[in-house]
């Protein structure tokens, strides 16, 4: 053998280059970073809504706003919103499994689990239109606060501009992560993938809708229990 | 050559690890956290955990949520380590940020 492959050979680390360091291709690394740049947005987001309610003397209570559920009027506090997490998590659990449907380059499998996936964003969507529509019905919107404090006080705006802001902030982005995995779902039946080799694209796809349901999973936290 | 071939043998091995089963385990641990979360909120009253406790017990099992979504499903606990660190260490930020704004809230009740 020669010297220099010799050389190439007993390179220590990741990072004495000949090698990518992270071992990922470019648009999933790329994903990451978008991923990590929109959970600060989303931290701003919530932490504006912790420093407003730390900032208030009293605050709806969640358990009196949210005890609707179709064809419950009140007196279910947490049912819907619960039903909601489920879905989001179901639909997180499908997408993992077209993901792996790629890795064995399962065109079929794919194509279910991206199904059920689509349906579970779409359900979810079709909640969080019902909720919206509920609340605005009872006269919350940006700038009124029908419910009234914990205190039997009027209710602070902000819990309704904060409410409506951030879920629909979170919403827009399921709605894009639908869009996105329609996107993917046709690109599988037209064989982009399988001609290419490796379903990868499902994979970075796939880091996006768990990413929204990460997001969920603090939103119901903060909104909904705390 | 042979780093190259090692590395792609380590990236399958990671990948296979990701089985069907582990799957389903991480979505029966993420069902029973949120579970424990609806069990705290409606069926323990107030006088039993008084609502401090119990936001401290929300916040715990949100993050331990977010482990299992993060490590299994974005699948982060298989990466290099140094993709690891490029994401866990930024975020950490966040908590400084936190602990800013909750303390400023605090201070603008207090003026209130």
């Amino acid at each position: 053998m020669s010297a220099v492959s010799n050389a190439d050979q007993i390179k220590p680390n990741d990072w004495s280059g000949g090698v990518s360091p992270y071992n990922v291709e470019y648009g999933k690394m790329m994903m990451w970073f978008f991923l990590l740049s929109d959970a600060f947005t989303f931290s701003a987001l919530l932490i504006a809504y912790g420093a407003l309610r730390f900032s208030a003397t009293s605050w709806p209570d969640p358990d009196v706003v949210f005890q609707s559920a179709p064809f419950i009027t009140s007196g279910a506090p947490l049912v819907f919103v619960g039903i909601m997490t489920f879905i989001l998590i179901m639909s997180s659990v499908t997408m993992v499994l077209a993901v792996e449907a790629g890795h064995r380059m399962d065109k079929g499998g794919v194509i279910k689990w991206m199904w059920w996936t689509i349906f579970g964003g779409a359900l979810f969507l079709g909640c969080q239109a019902w909720e919206w529509a509920h609340l605005h019905h009872e006269g919350a919107w940006w700038g009124s606060n029908p419910f009234t404090n914990k205190d039997g006080s009027p209710g602070n705006p902000n819990f309704t501009n904060l409410f409506f802001t951030i879920t629909g902030f979170h919403g827009f982005h399921v709605f894009s992560g639908v869009i996105i995995n329609i996107i993917v779902l046709i690109m599988t039946y037209r064989n982009v993938f399988h001609n290419r080799g490796h379903y990868m694209m499902i994979e970075k796809v796939g880091l996006y809708w768990h990413f929204v349901d990460l997001v969920w999973v603090f939103v119901f936290t903060f909104f909904y229990l705390v | 050559m042979s780093t190259s071939e090692h590395t792609t043998e380590t990236h399958h091995q990671d990948h296979a690890a990701m089985s069907t089963k582990t799957i389903w385990n991480v979505f029966w641990v993420l069902l029973i956290l949120t579970v424990a979360e609806f069990i705290i909120a409606l069926a323990i009253p107030l006088d039993v955990m008084p609502k401090p406790y119990k936001n401290i017990l929300y916040i715990v099992l949100t993050i331990a949520k977010a482990y299992y979504i993060v490590a299994y499903f974005m699948h982060l606990k298989f990466e290099k380590l140094g993709l690891i660190y490029s994401i866990v260490l930024p975020s950490l930020f966040i908590i400084l940020f936190i602990i800013a704004m909750i303390y400023e809230g605090n201070f603008w009740l207090l003026e209130r």
